[in-house]
């Protein structure tokens, strides 16, 4: 019978502080680990291409989600720190020749320099005018890489990285290439999760809930507040990197304010200041589209209609499914998905006397 | 769960597992074509994947290649990198052996191209230097950006006698691929000594009045070559022409070149007089065209509207007949049709004086020209259509040649 305790039974403070003190939640936590890590012997490379998109988005949300969802700040900068972390691994792979685990942390440096950096309006203003100033950042970062042949090589600001390697183990297929973004998405999490519960998270939250009381309490707002961007950005910068190696390519078009919005749209649909719901938002943007490709198109055969004659009506009405289910799931629970979540894990662990 | 929700539910699933079910259990050749449907590229990719698949429809309806069909799959990436990439593994998976692709996601792409050897074309909007094959051995360009540069240059010298002391403007997207051909153009400049200046317009095009102020007033530009795609091409027409600039000297490449671009700026009215290079014949006067036309009426249907834009259509064409030409090379060195992607390189690498009943310049493969020769075509926009004024013919081809060669993709260290 699996059952989980209904009151507080830790004996030691270590048990106590412990990640997952239930001991199911403990072994579920421990069962997903060894579901993921053994996942590519059954997917097949399709399977594992979408994985590794997902664990990609992740990383960038669960960053974005310490910025906006803890500490309050509203930033539309994501893509642009994200660049940031890109084009620093290619050239420090390339000119250096040094290799990805190198460029990663490099790249996540380099970007919290620059997110702290653009984090200092957010001492003066907040909420929307704060967007508007990180807004701002997106178009000065893009044009800024795409306009210094020093840093993006001239008029393509194209750079090809060569294919990463592992002490000699060429990370050439989408099976290596889940093991290469996979410890890094496992550091990301565990990291963030610790993070949030610290002094530091306190702070975050502290901060985001009335900056004002948390200052006579005490806390260093200016500090706190920096600290958010340049740990945002780190992630941010860590994604863009391993999105480079990933792809073997450094290109500026793939982190647009297109890219910091969708970011946005996963940390709120997944759920604002939770870990897992970063996650779960990742997942729902990125398999979404991909899924109702399926769903329309399938659809329409067993409605009887012929492909060819509605492709280019089908291709819409897939966008406007899109729009509306993120409405949908919104407006069932505006906590988001992690919330949702939430609500199964109570509703069974007082099942089956749900009273 | 409500029971209206588990039967809503239920019938996704099935419908996703319908859709997953592979067609035909015959042999068949699988190639891809970048479909944006949706998304900022929608008035190029939707005539353009009518275009292509409507050939491959021709060639199955024939006897497909020596017996073997080839089956077109779809990659709509909305203008998006994660969903092309995720299409592309698929499609590796179904053993696709030919793509066709263009703009963001083919400079994300080619690297695994390279990597697991899949052949793509990419027709107009690839990068330039895939015109080089030793660069990039499996990326084929009809007309790279530095052989359109090349001939608009030619055109504007044909059309005001001498260039010499003359200026003229540059109107690139703000973007790597839209600057991509100021080297070629500087280079044209010095050779040819005209004033060269360059007009950087954002993608959204929402600067276009004011640059069109800029350069036909203060700098009083004898010749505009424009390098837009998207929006940008229709609104830079209607600025031109609000400001009186006279359109006969304005020539686009081929991002701009096509019927949307006319009927957004304003039609007849607006758009007459202005050029636009062209990779692929317009109109519908060319035999394979007709023969689609015939093969509709012959199932008793109506040929498809797109067909009326017949710039993207016609690309798609040629697109889709370069690939079917290459693996019906392939297919004749391997007659059981179990063809990899090696195969359809060697095979399109064998393609010489290829036209398809004048549709295409006549094109000339080599494992070194990726570009099939660079030769392009300017029509010009007279009462709303498109008229040719010049045969097909290349430009400077020495510059280009070695601006192509040229070390590129990698940043001076």
């Amino acid at each position: 019978m699996i059952n989980r305790e209904c009151g507080v039974y830790q004996t030691t403070y270590e048990g106590d502080m412990a990640l997952y003190p239930a001991p199911l939640a403990r072994h579920a936590s421990l069962g997903a680990v060894v579901v993921l890590v053994l996942l590519p012997l059954i997917l097949d490379s399709h399977a594992m291409a979408l994985v590794n998109l997902i664990t990609l988005a992740a990383i960038g949300a669960i960053g974005l989600n310490i910025l906006v969802g803890y500490t309050g700040q509203v930033s539309l900068g994501q893509g642009a720190f994200m660049m940031v972390g890109s084009y620093t691994a290619a050239l420090v792979t390339l000119r250096l020749d040094m290799p990805f685990w190198v460029g990663l942390p490099a790249g996540g440096a380099v970007a919290a320099l620059v997110g702290t950096f653009f984090g200092i309006p957010s001492l003066r203003i907040k909420g929307l005018y704060l967007a508007i100033a990180t807004l701002a950042a997106q178009f000065i970062i893009e044009w800024t890489i795409n306009h210094s042949t020093w840093i993006s090589g001239g008029v393509q600001s194209t750079i090809y990285v060569p294919t990463p390697s592992f002490f000699g183990l060429e990370i050439n297929s989408e099976h290596r290439r889940y093991y290469m973004v996979l410890p890094v998405a496992f550091i990301a999490y565990v990291a963030a999760l610790n993070l949030v519960r610290s002094r530091v998270g306190r702070a975050f939250i502290a901060v985001r809930d009335r900056d004002v009381a948390a200052e006579i309490i005490g806390v260093d707002i200016f500090r706190y507040k920096l600290l958010a961007f340049a740990v945002s950005s780190f992630y941010a910068g860590v994604a863009g990197a391993l999105w480079t190696y990933y792809l073997k390519i450094a290109n500026y078009e793939h982190f647009t304010l297109t890219t910091s919005v969708s970011y946005l749209a996963m940390i709120i649909i997944g759920g604002l200041g939770s870990v897992l719901g970063s996650v779960f938002g990742a997942i729902f943007i990125t398999l979404l589209p991909i899924a109702l490709v399926y769903v329309v198109e399938g659809g329409a055969a067993l409605l009887g209609f012929k492909y060819a004659a509605i492709a280019d009506l089908l291709a819409n009405l897939r966008l406007i499914v899109f729009g509306g289910l993120i409405i949908l799931f919104l407006a069932i629970e505006p906590e988001g998905l992690y919330r949702m979540w939430g609500n199964v894990r109570r509703y069974f662990r007082l099942w089956p006397y749900s009273y | 769960m409500s029971a209206r929700a588990s039967i809503v539910a239920a019938v996704a699933l099935a419908a996703s597992l319908g859709a997953a079910t592979p067609a035909s259990a015959d042999h068949e050749i699988v190639i891809g074509v970048q479909c944006d449907r949706s998304g900022p590229d929608a008035t190029v990719g939707a005539p353009l994947c009518a275009g292509f698949r409507d050939y491959v429809a021709l060639v199955n309806a024939g006897n497909g290649v020596e017996g073997h069909r080839i089956r077109a799959a779809e990659i709509d990436t909305e203008s998006r990198v994660p969903p092309a990439l995720a299409a592309y593994e698929r499609l590796r998976g179904e053993a696709a052996v030919a793509l066709a692709l263009y703009g963001t996601q083919i400079y994300a792409l080619a690297p695994r191209l390279a990597e697991d050897r899949i052949v793509a074309t990419a027709a107009g909007w690839g990068p330039a230097d895939a015109a080089n094959g030793r660069r990039h051995p499996y990326v084929f360009s009809v007309a790279s950006a530095a052989s359109q540069a090349a001939a608009a240059v030619g055109f504007a010298k044909h059309r005001l006698g001498t260039l010499k002391g003359k200026k003229v403007a540059f109107v690139p997207d703000d973007s790597p691929a839209g600057r991509e051909p100021i080297a070629v153009l500087e280079d044209l400049a010095e050779r040819e000594r005209f004033q060269l200046k360059t007009f950087a317009a954002p993608s959204t095009g929402a600067t276009m009045a004011t640059l069109a102020v800029d350069l036909a007033r203060r700098y009083r530009a004898d010749f505009v070559i424009a390098h837009l795609a998207g929006r940008a091409p229709s609104l830079a027409i209607q600025e031109l022409a609000r400001v009186g600039y006279p359109l006969d000297k304005v020539i686009f490449f081929v991002g701009g070149s096509a019927e949307a671009d006319v009927d957004a700026a304003g039609g007849r009215a607006v758009a007459d007089g202005y050029h636009g290079l062209e990779f692929a014949g317009v109109g519908q006067e060319f035999p394979v065209l007709r023969a689609i036309q015939a093969m509709y009426h012959a199932q008793g249907r109506q040929p498809p509207t797109r067909m009326a834009s017949s710039v993207c259509y016609n690309r798609g064409v040629v697109m889709a007949a370069l690939q079917v030409q290459a693996i019906g090379n392939a297919v004749a060195a391997r007659p059981d049709g179990r063809i990899i992607g090696d195969d359809v390189k060697a095979g399109m690498e064998k393609i010489r004086g290829f036209t398809l009943g004048g549709l295409t310049p006549p094109l000339e493969i080599t494992p070194t020209d990726h570009e099939g020769g660079g030769r392009l075509q300017v029509w010009q926009v007279k009462g709303a259509r498109f008229v040719p004024v010049t045969d097909w013919f290349t430009a400077y081809p020495r510059v280009i040649a070695r601006h192509v060669t040229a070390e590129r993709g990698a940043p001076s260290r």
